[in-house]
Formats: C-alpha cells, sequence, structure tokens
C-alpha cells in the first residue's frame, strides 16, 4: 500500500461528513424552516442524523423524553386542590443525599399525626436528581421534573425550594408524563383514603 | 481451599462466610504457593474492612485463575493500633496501589512494599479515613437516613448544623507553612530521581531531570499528574500520581443504605454508569440470593453492551485527541455515543447518571420506542459507524507510525500487574469476565473473547473495534431473544433487607474487570463497600508502558488504558 493512503481515505471520510451537513441543511430549508424544533426528533434521530450534529442551543431544544428527570416536585389535585402528600416521610428516608426536609402535620385537637406535611422542603443544591423518591412514592405525590435551567443568582432564595415553590397542579404533570395518568388513579385514591382516615 | 488446610495446617483457619484467615508470619509462604503451584496468577482485589467491635483489620484478598472460576478469597487480619500485614507486592506485582490505598484509608502498613505513601489523600494528611471511629467534615450521624429529615425536618443548611471544624483536624497541630516539607511528595521523586551517570549520552554531561505533567489535564482524562525522569525527551522513570478528584465514595457508600449506593455507582466511572450499576446489583443480589427476571436480565445486558460500544467508540475518540488529531474522530464517535444516550434517558430518564438498576430487577421495562430505536442502531447505524471509524483511523499512516510498537505491556507484566479487560486482553491474555466467570445471561449468548498478540497502542484500539462488533453480536442475540414478562423479582422495596454476609460481584466494564466487595451486617446500610476501580488497577501498568518511550508516547499510553478519573480516585 502506498504510503499516504490511510491518510487519504480517512479525508474521504471526513470530507462526506462535511458535504453531508450542507446537504441536509439544504434538505431541511426546503422542507420546512430548519430552527423549528419539532423537525429535531427527526434530524437528531438515528434514521438521519448526518453530518453537523449539534443544536443551536437555546435557539433550538431537543425533545426531552417522558422519563427525564430533574429535581422532584410535588402534586396536587388542581380541581379539588387537595395535595396528594401524606407526609409519610418515604422519600425523605430513600433519598441518598438526603435532601428531603418534612416536617409532618398534627391535629391540633387530638396531637395526632395528620397525613400532610405542614413544611416540606427539597434543596436543590443538594439533589442529584436520581428519581428514587419519585419511584418509592407509594401515592404517586412527588414526580420529577423536568425543567432543566435551574441556573440562579442566589443559592438560598432560589434553590432551597419550599413547598409553595414545590408544589405544581396534576395538569403539569400529566403533560410532562402523558402516560402515568392511567397508572395512578389506585394509588391516588389510596392516598385520599389515608388522608379521610 | 483443602488442599491449603492439609499444607499448612495451623496457619488457615476457616473465616466467616467465605474464604480463609492465613496466619500473618505465613502470608506470603501462602500466597506464594497459591500463586506458583496452584494457579492463582491473577490477582483482583485487594482491600481492608474494619471490624471495629471485633478490635482487628482485616485485608482481604481475591485471586482467580486465568483458566476461570471463581475466586480463592484470603484474608489477613491484624490489630487495629499497630496494623501490620506482610506485602504481597513481590508476588503480585498488581497488589502495589491496591496496598497503598488500604494503607492510606486504614492504615494498615504493608511490611516490604517498596513505595508505601499515600496515594488518595494528600499529603501532610491526618487520620484514615475509612476507619469506622473517622469522621467526615459536615458529619451528621453515623448511618443514612438522618433522623433530622422527618418528621420535624426543619431544613438547616449544612454549614449551620454541623460545623466544619468539629472533625476536621486540618491543618494538623503544629503545623507551620513556612517550615512545612512536603515528605510524600521528597519520597515521590526520592522514587525517581536521578541514578548517577544515567544521564550522560557518549560522554556529554547531560542530566536527567525530574517533571510534573499535569495536575490539570495531562491528557484528556481528567486532573492526573505524571512525575516523570527525563533523559531529553526520553521518559526513564514514571510516577503517577492521583487523588484529585478522591471524594472518599466508600465513607459514604457506608453511610448509605443499599438502594441509596446506586446513584452513587454512576458517578464511579462517569462514561458507563450502566456497567457500575451492574457490579453493583450484581454484588448485593449475590448477597440477598436473588435473580431478576429473564426479561430483566436481557434489559440488563442490552444496556451494559451499549455502555461498551460507547465507551470504546468513544476512546477512539479520545486516543486519536491525545495523537493530535484534535477532535475530528472524537465528535463522530460522540455522535453515536450521544444517540446511545438518548436512549438510556429514554429507559432510564438521564443520559449519564441513570441510576436504573435495582436489586433484582430494572426500574422500569423499556419501551416499544426504545426498541425500535435499539434495533435500527444495532442493525444498521452501529455497524456501518464502527466500519467509518476505523476506515477513518485504522490504516491512517500517522495513527499507525505513532501507535505500533509504542507503549508495549509484555503479556507477564500485564497478568502480574492485575491489568485488566482490553488492556490485558491486547498483551494476549484470553480473559474476560463474561467468559470467565460469566454472570447474569452471557453463558448462553455467543460471542469471541478478542484478543491481540502485541500489547501495544495499536493494538488497544484494534481491539477495542474487535470488542464493538462482539458486543453488536450481542445486542442481535438479545433482540431477537428478548422474553416478555417481569422486570422485578419480588417488591421492590425502599430499604433493602440484606442478610448479613460478604460478597464479590465482578463484571466485565468496558474498560476492564469492575469488582464490588460488599459485606453486609444485616443491618438496612452495608458495613463495607469496596469498589476494585478499573482505571484505578489499570494505572499500575502505565510505568512499565512509558518507560524508555518518548513524553508524547507516555501520554498515548496513558489514553490507551482509558481511564475516567471519576472513578480512579472513587
Amino acid at each position: 500500500m502506498s504510503y499516504g493512503l490511510g491518510i487519504a481515505r480517512g479525508m474521504w471520510v471526513t470530507l462526506q461528513h462535511f458535504v453531508d451537513t450542507y446537504v441536509q441543511d439544504a434538505q431541511y430549508l426546503f422542507k420546512s424552516k430548519k430552527y423549528r424544533s419539532s423537525r429535531l426528533p427527526e434530524r437528531q434521530g438515528p434514521k438521519n442524523a448526518r453530518g453537523l450534529f449539534t443544536v443551536e442551543y437555546p435557539y433550538e431544544k431537543l425533545q426531552m423524553s417522558e422519563n427525564f428527570r430533574m429535581i422532584p416536585f410535588l402534586v396536587y389535585n388542581s380541581a379539588t386542590g387537595q395535595e396528594r402528600c401524606t407526609s409519610c416521610g418515604i422519600c425523605a428516608k430513600v433519598c441518598p443525599p438526603q435532601c428531603i426536609w418534612i416536617v409532618r402535620g398534627t391535629d391540633p385537637q387530638t396531637k395526632r399525626p395528620k397525613p400532610e406535611p405542614v413544611e416540606f422542603v427539597i434543596d436543590a443544591t443538594i439533589c442529584m436528581s436520581c428519581g428514587s423518591c419519585a419511584e418509592f412514592c407509594p401515592f404517586d405525590a412527588i414526580k420529577m421534573d423536568q425543567n432543566y435551567e435551574r441556573a440562579a443568582y442566589d443559592r438560598w432564595d432560589e434553590l432551597v425550594l419550599p413547598k409553595d415553590k414545590l408544589m405544581k397542579p396534576d395538569t403539569y404533570h400529566y403533560e410532562l408524563h402523558p402516560s402515568a395518568k392511567e397508572a395512578e388513579a389506585a394509588n391516588i385514591a389510596k392516598s385520599e383514603r389515608a388522608k379521610n382516615r | 481451599m483443602a488442599a491449603l488446610k492439609e499444607r499448612f495446617g495451623e496457619a488457615i483457619q476457616p473465616a466467616e462466610y467465605e474464604g480463609v484467615v492465613v496466619a500473618n508470619d505465613r502470608l506470603l509462604e501462602v500466597a506464594r504457593a497459591l500463586h506458583d503451584e496452584m494457579g492463582y496468577e491473577y490477582l483482583s482485589s485487594v482491600t481492608g474492612v474494619d471490624y471495629f467491635d471485633k478490635g482487628y483489620l482485616e485485608v482481604v484478598y481475591h485471586a482467580y485463575k486465568l483458566s476461570g472460576g471463581g475466586p480463592l478469597v484470603f484474608k489477613a487480619r491484624t490489630p487495629r493500633d499497630v496494623a501490620e500485614v506482610p506485602s504481597v507486592v513481590g508476588i503480585w506485582n498488581g497488589a502495589d496501589f491496591q496496598e497503598r490505598e488500604a494503607y492510606d484509608l486504614y492504615g494498615i502498613r504493608f511490611a516490604g512494599h517498596p513505595d508505601l505513601r499515600r496515594i488518595l489523600m494528600w499529603e501532610g494528611y491526618e487520620g484514615y479515613p475509612l476507619r469506622k471511629d473517622w469522621k467526615e467534615a459536615y458529619y451528621e450521624q453515623d448511618k443514612k437516613p438522618f433522623d433530622s429529615r422527618w418528621p420535624g425536618g426543619q431544613h438547616v443548611p449544612a454549614e449551620e448544623r454541623v460545623k466544619y471544624h468539629d472533625n476536621v483536624v486540618f491543618p494538623s497541630e503544629g503545623f507551620n507553612v513556612e517550615t512545612f516539607t512536603p515528605e510524600a511528595e521528597q519520597l515521590l521523586y526520592a522514587g525517581i530521581t536521578h541514578i548517577p551517570g544515567s544521564g550522560n549520552v557518549e560522554g556529554i554531561g547531560t542530566d536527567a531531570i525530574v517533571i510534573n505533567i499535569g495536575p490539570q489535564h495531562p491528557s484528556t482524562h481528567g486532573v492526573f499528574r505524571l512525575a516523570v525522569r527525563l533523559n531529553g525527551e526520553q521518559v526513564e522513570d514514571l510516577k503517577p500520581v492521583m487523588g484529585y478528584l478522591h471524594r472518599n465514595h466508600e465513607k459514604i457508600g457506608e453511610r448509605n443504605t443499599f438502594i441509596q449506593n446506586m446513584p452513587y455507582t454512576d458517578r464511579l466511572d462517569y462514561i458507563c454508569s450502566m456497567s457500575n450499576n451492574f457490579g453493583y446489583a450484581l454484588a448485593v443480589e449475590k448477597l440477598m440470593g436473588i435473580k431478576p427476571p429473564e426479561r430483566a436480565e436481557y434489559i440488563r445486558v442490552i444496556m451494559a453492551e451499549l455502555t461498551r460500544v460507547m465507551n470504546h467508540l468513544a476512546f477512539c475518540g479520545f486516543l486519536t485527541n491525545e495523537m493530535g488529531a484534535f477532535f475530528t474522530p472524537f465528535i463522530y464517535a460522540f455522535e453515536e455515543r450521544e444517540l446511545i444516550l438518548d436512549m438510556f434517558e429514554m429507559a432510564s430518564g438521564s443520559r449519564m447518571m441513570c441510576n436504573y438498576f435495582r436489586f433484582g430487577g430494572v426500574v422500569r421495562d423499556v419501551s416499544d420506542e426504545f426498541m425500535t430505536r435499539l434495533k435500527h442502531m444495532v442493525y444498521e447505524r452501529l455497524p456501518k459507524k464502527t466500519d467509518e471509524m476505523e476506515e477513518l483511523i485504522t490504516s491512517n499512516e500517522i495513527v499507525r507510525s505513532r501507535s505500533i510498537g509504542v507503549a508495549v505491556l509484555p503479556r507477564e507484566k500485564a497478568i502480574s500487574l492485575s491489568a485488566s479487560g482490553p488492556l490485558l486482553r491486547a498483551s494476549g491474555v484470553p480473559y474476560d469476565v463474561r467468559k470467565a466467570e460469566p454472570y447474569s445471561i452471557y453463558d448462553r449468548l455467543e460471542f469471541d473473547i478478542v484478543t491481540r498478540p502485541n500489547g501495544d497502542v495499536y493494538d488497544r484500539y484494534l481491539l477495542r473495534i474487535g470488542e464493538i462488533r462482539q458486543s453488536l453480536r450481542i445486542l442481535r442475540q438479545c433482540i431477537e431473544q428478548m422474553p416478555a414478562g417481569e422486570i422485578q423479582t419480588g417488591k421492590k422495596q425502599y430499604q433493602t433487607r440484606v442478610p448479613a454476609g460478604q460478597a464479590y460481584g465482578r463484571v466485565e466494564a468496558p474498560k476492564g474487570e469492575l469488582g464490588f466487595y460488599v459485606v453486609s451486617d444485616g443491618s438496612p446500610n452495608p458495613y463495607r463497600y469496596h469498589v476494585r476501580a478499573t482505571g484505578f488497577i489499570n494505572l499500575q501498568s502505565l510505568e512499565t508502558m512509558a518507560r524508555g518511550g518518548k513524553i508524547a508516547d507516555a501520554i498515548i499510553g496513558l489514553g490507551s488504558i482509558d481511564t475516567t478519573m471519576g472513578e480512579v480516585d472513587r
């Protein structure tokens, strides 16, 4: 084999990538506007991804899969306003970096523990987004958010999340996790039973 | 075991759960017999355990035969106050770093070790972090979950809850920055400095010099330092210095409950988190005596093999980066990695920190969309892209002249240095944990162990390309055979009950043999959690590889080992 042929073959591969980039650009330009996020899964998917692969964030953003997880939130019923959490504490016990703090409510008359949290704090600076809390919650009350743009100027005010910042309506939750709706019915009923007891 | 007992009589005592306890004064004798006569040529793991209540420290050795099969576990015990055990470095050179680690973290002195210095902690550090009576900064409680979280969990930041200075002695008493001499540093340099006359080239009075490469990214592999003695451009001696990313992973692991450790294992070798999950799940499942259902086994193997494909492709990128092909092959490799990571996100919810395995199963089933995508990747895209990568690199004359015959690791050296994975196989040793001690369903999948004869950088590269092809072969079988059904044995529990015992679970991670040594005392938290980090142990070979070569070749040698500092430093 003559010297330099290997390099030339490698260069041929690079050239193909280079050309592909423009071919693909032209294709998407004619098909529709290039910077439309709805086209991204197609453009970045395994079938079509050729040439330049990068996404022009923040102008275009990749779609997250349904299971994507980033910092938990608490779910409440948007119709009745009732929160699902019964403050059983399983999320706080399973949390690997121990970033969940829960103050359990007490009934003022009977002095017995009440199945709802008075305070619920998640320290997002400690949270490792492992998703264990959402996975092990028996009442489907804590779920993983998908908002990954959490940069903040102030650590304590913006990243230590108290209950009012954590509470999100179940409509938001079903928007993120459309397949969860049916699977959760039983656990929600369980949560309501626990609260009414 | 019986043969040992017969031969050494009283010196061999049965240990709890597994293995034997060898009397300290005859340890070397027993070790030599194991190595020379009984065929246990490969020392996989050496680690310490602090049995605080019983008042002794234990050193646990796992030795294997290269022909395959289970480990021979032997242990040595030593009192906590004057901890000393004879060093086996003379028999298995691969014990070097691991004994230093045990010395560093447990304070066990290994008599006869040629270079016993701290390895992960910094010089001038006091105390032994893995001993049970040691407490870290911001120490809160011995075991998780912490009582302060529920039911009366008022949020107080760690800095206010526990003061930093409460249990950290730094700088230690009598420390004076003016007079401080870093003893370990001097020892390090003493290990490699000038041998009289060594630098003289044909009567010209040149001198060898010692320089540090790093610790800021000497290659594409993170914070790592190489102290080298150079004669011109030639590396005469070399010592790796590590620990810059040390976070006492194992201590964190002992504070955690079993299940809480799973996401932490992701952060060891963050390029292949699925394989790390696999190893840890295997070790704990061994203790619990459970097995995941069929479908879960297949999903696990799919994830592990995808990780291997992705890691090896990325390796080609890193390696060429090190050679100066700046980022073009790297980005091509990362495209495929990106697509595989997207699939991990579909299944587990995160691209790199997967946290996907559970004891006796996986978190959730894979969707049909995932399978369609997997099929496309495995049958069409990845084979094509592997060919493309080969087209780009394999016959490239610059790559060939930079890598053929460079950083050679001879077969015998590779074995005695406990090198594992591609590094070992590129030196002509057909040893693969998937075949040698099959776990999961690897015993019924068809694949070949790829080996290369020369043990140089080029062979290590070719071997990885070969392994990608084998992984794709495994993946194709998995797709075809994948059964329907459950993905979890028993009920998934947030606090796993693990019976008391000891287990060593090892997998063939992309970078080599990854082992988890777990000791349970029956409580919800592991008593001891040790990671046999692949990269950490493979780095021992760097010295042999680099000696006699040029500086640039040392860097390529480091690249060809394929380390991730998150795992090396733990």
